[in-house]
């Protein structure tokens, strides 16, 4: 019996090849190929023309931005929440998911509602005799949604390696004389280690390749990466750029995802 | 000392809340807002919710939108639950091939998967619509229920089902009476996961879809330009007041299952 429960794997990885692996394989294909099928590096070089590096690089800045900044918002919030033992675990994520619930383009249209010129914020603003925020169509409404939008996925990776730390370590370092700040550098932080190597990867790539926030909060006038490609497949229909602009994209996630992935290992390394 | 420290701890939590919850809040107070622009207050109306009733292009859209999603959940979970079972048997050099193809979609950003099954359904020559949108989102789903089944596959004590056989079950009686009971947990929350994801998604319906069918999502994307119908506020109102509700309830009822495969969790 044990020796041919293998074979159940046969439904999901034939799914797994036909529609994960073999779609990138086509990516793959369409990025080096032109229009008459021949070999070309034309698509993915394509990326070096000025408007659509610039694109990549306010994406780069604008991802990096934001997942600094959810990382720093999120991780004094999960440390916070990690405190709280008991049954409340399973609140505290669905706390997170439930925004979830209501769709996301409506949650971050609200925010044009929000930071309008004459939006909630400007009133309340106004009202305590502060100057007007004028944030709306630029890549700072952009960054704003974009925290907005993945912070929850900072969050709860973090509040999971938090939460999973064992309070006697922490006890014991006390013991031994370590102060706060000195128990949270040695103890606390390289712990968490996988719960913010999860959040900062679930957080970047997601910014690195949108193109929703961007057209929503940039008033269309700021392109990210994500739009380029976007207006390749949907408008101007030259799939094989888009393609090759797409395995650029990829090759930026796997960056990201081997420089984690050492880090990971230094970490725990020392 | 404590003391300042909890308060500011109370007020940066709710900072936090106050900026996720935020324009949760502004939906809710636009669907009962009688001036259609977003810009301006013009007094506290129900007509949006009464004319969403006859709005057949939203309720076409919600339609879709569920559907797909208890669908997709619904196969994903099969599939996932079948393929963990499956790599508890596997050579361990195998088991990780599979792991990383299915963490693939995860770590991938949607707007490459997306493309990617485009391409791929053109080039099969799929017709665009109910389909391609639902073979897409059981694509995406998958990863979320193995890994939310796959744990709980790894706590499962072998014995219990090899007891079950050596009793004279049947290896199908046995694994519907002891393993799957054992794994629902998981499969539960797995498919949970997943509709929450498939209801949630533009980006790869976004590439999938094809012309005349919409889900909720990308209505929205195409009303953007012109203005969101107020409708869509009461819509949205509804849903995320029902899943409240609904949460609320089942967080009230002390579930004492739940409970006690927690415990067994903790001292495992």
């Amino acid at each position: 019996m044990k020796s041919k429960k293998h074979l159940l794997a046969a439904p999901y990885a034939a799914w797994a090849v036909i529609f994960i692996v073999v779609p990138l394989c086509m990516i793959l294909y369409y990025g080096l190929t032109d229009k008459s099928g021949a070999f070309t590096l034309k698509n993915i070089l394509a990326i070096a023309t000025p408007g659509h590096a610039r694109a990549l690089w306010r994406s780069i800045l604008l991802s990096l931005i934001s997942t600094v900044l959810c990382f720093l918002l999120a991780y004094p919030l999960a440390m916070i929440l990690a405190e709280k033992k008991g049954n409340s675990h399973g609140f505290i994520i669905l706390i997170f998911i439930l925004p979830m619930w209501m769709n996301f383009l409506l949650r971050t249209l609200a925010w044009q509602t929000l930071l309008e010129k004459t939006g909630v914020i400007n009133g309340i603003l106004a009202f305590l005799g502060l100057p007007a925020l004028r944030i709306i169509n630029t890549s700072y409404a952009i960054v704003l949604g974009m925290v907005y939008n993945f912070l929850p996925f900072m969050v709860l990776p973090l509040y999971n390696a938090l939460s999973k730390i064992d309070e006697n370590v922490i006890h014991a370092a006390e013991d031994l004389g370590a102060n706060r700040i000195q128990t949270f550098f040695h103890i606390i932080l390289p712990l968490s280690v996988p719960g913010i190597i999860s959040g900062v990867t679930m957080v970047f790539v997601p910014a690195l390749t949108t193109f929703v926030i961007s057209t929503l909060l940039g008033g269309s006038k700021v392109l990210l990466i994500g739009n380029v490609i976007e207006q390749e497949f949907t408008q101007a229909s030259n799939w094989h750029l888009g393609s090759g602009l797409s395995i650029v994209l990829m090759i930026f996630i796997l960056i990201n995802m081997v420089l984690t992935a050492l880090f990971e290992k230094d970490e725990s390394g020392t | 000392m404590r003391k300042t420290a909890d308060f500011a701890k109370k007020i940066y939590t709710a900072l936090i809340f106050l900026f996720l919850y935020a324009p949760i809040a502004t939906l809710i107070v636009l669907s009962f807002n009688a001036s259609k622009t977003r810009a301006k207050w013009g007094g506290f109306t129900m007509d949006w919710y009464l004319s969403l009733m006859q709005d057949e292009t939203i309720l076409d859209a919600l339609g879709t939108t569920l559907l797909i999603a208890f669908l997709s959940a619904l196969i994903a979970s099969v599939i996932g639950t079948v393929a963990c079972i499956a790599m508890s048997g596997m050579k361990r050099r195998s088991r990780t091939v599979l792991m990383g193809i299915t963490n693939i979609p995860m770590l991938n950003a949607d707007i490459v998967t997306g493309i990617s099954l485009m391409l791929l359904f053109i080039s099969l020559g799929l017709r665009f619509g109910f389909g391609t949108i639902l073979l897409s989102h059981i694509t995406f789903n998958i990863p979320y229920v193995i890994l939310s089944v796959l744990p709980r596959m790894k706590q499962l004590n072998p014995s219990v089902y090899e007891a079950a056989l050596d009793l004279g079950a049947p290896p199908l009686t046995a694994f519907f009476k002891v393993t799957l009971p054992d794994l629902m947990p998981g499969i539960l929350s797995g498919f949970l996961m997943a509709f929450t994801m498939s209801l949630d998604d533009f980006i790869i319906t976004h590439f999938t879809k094809g012309a005349g069918i919409n889900t909720l999502s990308t209505k929205i994307y195409t009303e953007v330009r012109k203005g969101i119908k107020p409708e869509m506020y009461a819509l949205s109102t509804i849903i995320f007041v029902t899943v409240l509700v609904l949460l609320f309830l089942i967080n009230m009822t002390p579930d004492k299952a739940q409970r006690k495969t927690d415990g067994k969790e903790e001292t495992a």
